[in-house]
């Protein structure tokens, strides 16, 4: 399944990746691949900007913009006019 | 050294009613266990560590799909979320993490210094980090519990298939429950506000009522099973489509005005409902999900209001 195309914000500095292999051992959507030793962005479309790349990039080499992607977390930050949140007015969340 | 509780693999009829209440959207988001250390199936100081959340369902999973296999598993607090939705938050994170290791003393209680993380759970734990402020090495573990076996067996190795995220028709379907569950007090709210014009209007309200019913069960059921199959890319797009679909079930006798305000109430009801399905899926993005509100909110509430007024006015036309 594929969703939006040229959409997603991630983003790969060839120059500070170490080929240490971490993104393409954390992403759920097989993006990366090793390529002469770097990583290689190889499905970007497939991206859907959860940060575990990023997250576990020790060079900071990655950059994406990840954050909360449902519509009703979307609605919930443009009425309280935040960035978009799952925590619903109780405290608890909407999507356990 | 804190109290380690010893437990098994064997799930309980109570754990099995209790994950089946959770799945149909009972109690979901009170079902957790003690965050700490446990000793499953009697392991010893070189058995492996695998990380979890302390969300019921996520331990359970864990617990019983090592079946017979001896082996520490470390629940962070995660206020009772699963893995993937709390490193989302932070709560299943690298602090958490570190203060969970030194809380339960792992160092004293292990040989080695390598601790199994679900895959899933890489968007809030950084490994590099994790390695300097506790001196455990993380291993990411395969996305789901049920092929932890083939994990071991292949000496803690991750095959290509077992990094990926899935969402296939079970997986999808396992999901439905909740969303019909989740939404209906919206059903609820627009029968309620269609019986009140049938009553104020004089008319017979079943075909108010199978048409919103049609339309909910569009954007919650058939939406999530049929996703794949449904033309086009945005969410939304697709439950208009269906919605869209549904219309043609019980709207072919009516006159214009009526055909009118069902096509735009029912695809604006299936749409808004499947675009609200992105938060369950596993392959939107956030910057997606933006793209496609932007486009379909603003005609969403048009189509939504537009087809109260054509409603309205057919029956004043009547």
């Amino acid at each position: 399944m594929k969703y939006l195309k040229d959409v997603v914000t991630l983003k790969l500095d060839l120059d500070k990746c170490i080929g240490c292999q971490m993104c393409v051992n954390v992403c759920p959507h097989s993006v990366f691949e090793m390529n002469n030793k770097k990583a290689k962005i190889v499905d970007r479309d497939a991206c859907m900007e959860c940060g575990a790349c990023a997250k576990n990039c020790p060079t900071k080499a990655i950059t994406v913009k990840s954050g909360v992607g449902c519509a009703a977390g979307i609605i919930n930050g443009i009425l309280k006019g935040t960035e978009p949140s799952c925590d619903c007015s109780d405290g608890k969340s909407c999507c356990g | 050294m804190s109290a380690i509780t010893r437990i098994n693999s064997r799930l309980s009829l109570f754990d099995r009613l209790g994950a089946m209440m959770v799945r149909l959207s009972f109690n979901r988001s009170d079902y957790a266990v003690e965050p700490g250390l446990y000793a499953l199936n009697n392991p010893t100081p070189d058995s492996p560590v695998f990380v979890s959340a302390n969300y019921k369902l996520s331990f359970d999973i864990v617990r019983s799909s090592l079946l017979g296999f001896g082996a520490w598993i470390l629940v962070l607090d995660t206020k009772g979320v699963n893995v993937w939705c709390a490193a989302g938050r932070g709560t299943f994170g690298t602090v958490e993490l570190v203060n969970r290791i030194k809380l339960t003393e792992l160092d004293k209680v292990v040989g080695h210094r390598k601790v199994i993380v679900p895959q899933l759970g890489a968007t809030g734990i950084a490994a590099h980090e994790v390695a300097s402020l506790s001196g455990f090495q993380v291993v990411y573990g395969p996305v789901r519990a049920e092929d932890l076996p083939a994990f071991i067996h292949d000496n803690f190795k991750v095959s290509g298939e077992m990094r990926q995220v899935r969402f296939n028709l079970k997986d999808r379907l396992t999901l439905v429950p909740v969303e019909v569950v989740h939404y209906s007090k919206y059903l609820f709210l627009l029968l309620f506000f269609f019986l009140l014009l049938s009553c104020f209007f004089k008319v017979d309200p079943w075909l108010a009522v199978i048409n919103l019913v049609v339309a909910y069960l569009c954007g919650t059921v058939l939406g999530p099973a049929l996703l794949p199959a449904i033309p086009g890319r945005s969410f939304a797009m697709k439950g208009a489509l269906l919605g869209l679909a549904g219309i043609i079930f019980t709207v072919s006798r009516l006159a214009l005005f009526d055909q009118l305000a069902w096509l735009l109430l029912m695809s604006t009801i299936s749409s808004y409902l499947l675009m609200n399905f992105t938060g369950s899926s596993t392959y939107t993005s956030p910057s997606g999900v933006q793209k496609e509100m932007r486009l379909a909110v603003p005609l969403q509430i048009a189509g939504l209001a537009l087809g109260i007024i054509l409603y309205i006015a057919a029956r004043i036309i009547g």
